[in-house]
């Protein structure tokens, strides 16, 4: 049934499956190391699916599952309705995949990257060309077409890896990492080209330890820690977790963690954390309340409150309640972040 | 999905051709180093040069395929760009074979080469050409293969081409390449029957004598068993590196 499902779905272009991955129980061991623990999800058509978690967390293992570099150890995928372990070279030819590493060859040019490519996916050959220069034309390397990919700049091998990975327009995207080692100019511009692919109707299965990433692409997202997947939702549901609470930021006019000790004493049940130099928040109680006292705290003290805002919770601070891990540990295990 | 096999097969094997194998350090060892071996033999007895020509197109076929072919694979493996033909619609042994054959093309050019050259120098024209095909062709599959299955078989590149010169070298003094397999001990004619190069040298001295038989046919069958031999166990490695 899943079979036919997925032809006619190839066939038609039309939303006759609805979700494009179903993955039930999967597993993953490397000897004894139980790399992806029973994980299950689906990715709905159309949709940024994020997956979020740690360097290590089985974000990667779970992409080569689902696209047929790694058998899983237990449990089922189905890709585009293709059985991962039967049938997914049927699978490929409507799949791309950006690895976490640019993996062009260093020797070929841009375009002779990208022919090859759709040499490769069976691209007739009257098309090829004309498609491999309408993608270097959209990811801005046509200037560059005849230059070595050995030669390009890392956000431009990202890019180009990721037109390689849409020469055969494919209806799922798998990407990993995609903006890892970029600058920030250049993953931004990334970011915006990934929001393109989405209005474009791609299906998109993104993973990344960028917090930020995670909450300014995905349409949900799947927290993955220790093989395990803890919670799937929408950025926005899962910042309804970190919620329970009104948070007050304060802006001093000195070093916040000077405040913060008589800030305690004045309202002793509530949590009072210094963020940067000069900020600390205030979790919970009264807002109105609790900013009388900190203001007559100010006033009695000689400090001047330079702002004062609500906040909101952001994915982090979900992140932080959901797994109990610090959001440190997702930028210090890749090296240090942007 | 056969065509897409063979599809893959063939632009794989071209785009090893144009990024590896028509480079001067795989020509420079595919096609000078049997020739300086050869002509090292030559000088010390410059009689009868003809009886060396089958050697020589047996070290040419041995060298231009092992030569790139014990490299490619670990190479592309370390950088990525392996998994980057994995992810495409073609099975993985297609992707195996592409790399094969890109090995065997390359490694055809340079015999060719060889070949014509010393068929035109010592006017050997009574070859046989269609016999010498069914030999060459074969034999070039084994070793590319060879070289695929001994690439599989570690993880570096440099472990690669270090376990391969064992071989390589048994097969060169063993395989009847300078002096003939029948003038060995026993024991050493036991263990040359096992070398593959032996039934290429065998093959080629019949297609360049003036008296073939059909022996060459055996030999061929022999070449043909070589081959699975090796590429088999060469496909399960990869895929156990992969599942």
């Amino acid at each position: 049934m899943f079979k036919r499902l997925a032809v006619r779905f190839l066939r038609n272009g039309e939303g006759e499956l609805e979700n494009i991955i179903e993955v039930r129980d999967l597993t993953k061991c490397y000897g004894e190391i139980l790399a992806v623990d029973e994980v299950s999800f689906d990715v709905r058509k159309g949709e940024i699916f994020g997956f979020l978690g740690p360097n290590g967390a089985g974000k990667t293992t779970t992409i080569r599952m689902l696209t047929g570099l790694s058998r899983p150890t237990v449990g089922s995928a189905r890709v585009l309705g293709f059985d991962v372990e039967s049938e997914i070279v049927k699978a490929k030819k409507y799949i791309g995949v950006v690895p976490e590493a640019s993996n062009l060859y260093d020797e070929l040019s841009a375009l002779d990257n990208l022919l090859f490519m759709a040499q490769l996916y069976g691209i007739p050959r009257n098309q090829r060309k004309t498609r491999a220069e309408e993608l270097l034309k959209t990811f801005g390397l046509y200037e560059r077409k005849d230059h070595l990919f050995g030669t390009f700049s890392r956000g431009m091998k990202r890019a180009l890896t990721i037109a390689a990975a849409l020469i055969h327009s494919p209806k799922l995207l798998f990407l990993d990492e995609p903006t890892v080692g970029l600058d920030v100019v250049a993953a931004r511009s990334l970011r915006n080209l990934i929001s393109n692919l989405r209005r474009q109707g791609i299906t998109i299965f993104l993973t990344t330890h960028y917090l930020e990433e995670a909450d300014l692409l995905c349409d949900r997202i799947a927290i993955l820690v220790k093989g395990q997947i803890v919670k799937i939702d929408t950025p926005e549901a899962l910042k309804t977790v970190a919620e329970e609470e009104p948070v007050i930021e304060f802006t001093f006019d000195i070093m916040a963690t000077k405040v913060v000790e008589g800030l305690s004493e004045r309202l002793p049940e509530r949590k009072i954390v210094p963020i940067e130099q000069n900020r600390a928040r205030i979790y919970g109680g009264i807002p109105a309340h609790v900013l009388e006292m900190a203001l007559q705290y100010a006033k009695d003290r000689g400090i001047e409150i330079v702002a004062v805002k609500s906040v909101k919770p952001s994915l982090e601070d979900a992140f932080v309640k959901i797994t109990g891990l610090s959001p440190t540990i997702m930028a210090v295990e890749k090296g240090g972040g942007r | 999905m056969w065509r897409d096999d063979l599809r893959g097969i063939f632009y794989i094997a071209l785009k090893d051709m144009k990024t590896y194998y028509l480079k001067p350090p795989s020509i420079s060892w595919g096609i000078v180093f049997p020739i300086a071996w050869i002509l090292a033999f030559y000088l010390r007895n410059p009689q009868n040069f003809e009886q060396l020509v089958p050697g020589l197109v047996a070290m040419t076929i041995l060298f231009s395929t092992t030569a790139a072919e014990a490299v490619v694979i670990n190479f592309e493996l370390r950088l990525g760009s392996l998994e980057r033909l994995l992810l495409a619609p073609i099975s993985l042994p297609a992707v195996l074979l592409g790399k094969v054959i890109g090995g065997t093309i390359f490694g055809f050019m340079m015999t060719v080469v060889v070949t014509l050259g010393s068929v035109l120098v010592l006017g050997l024209f009574h070859v046989n050409f269609l016999y010498l095909a069914l030999v060459i062709v074969p034999s070039l599959l084994v070793f590319s293969s060879l070289g695929a299955l001994l690439c599989v078989l570690v993880k570096e590149v440099f472990e690669a081409q270090t376990l391969l010169n064992l071989p390589r070298f048994l097969m060169t003094f063993l395989s009847g390449v300078v002096y003939p397999v029948s003038a060995m001990p026993p024991v050493v004619q036991c263990i040359a029957y096992l070398m593959p190069l032996t039934y290429t040298v065998d093959g080629l001295q019949q297609t360049f004598s003036t008296s073939q038989n059909a022996f060459v046919f055996v030999d061929i069958l022999v070449l043909v068993s070589f081959f699975m031999l090796f590429i088999l166990p060469a496909i399960k490695l990869l895929y156990r590196r992969f599942v």
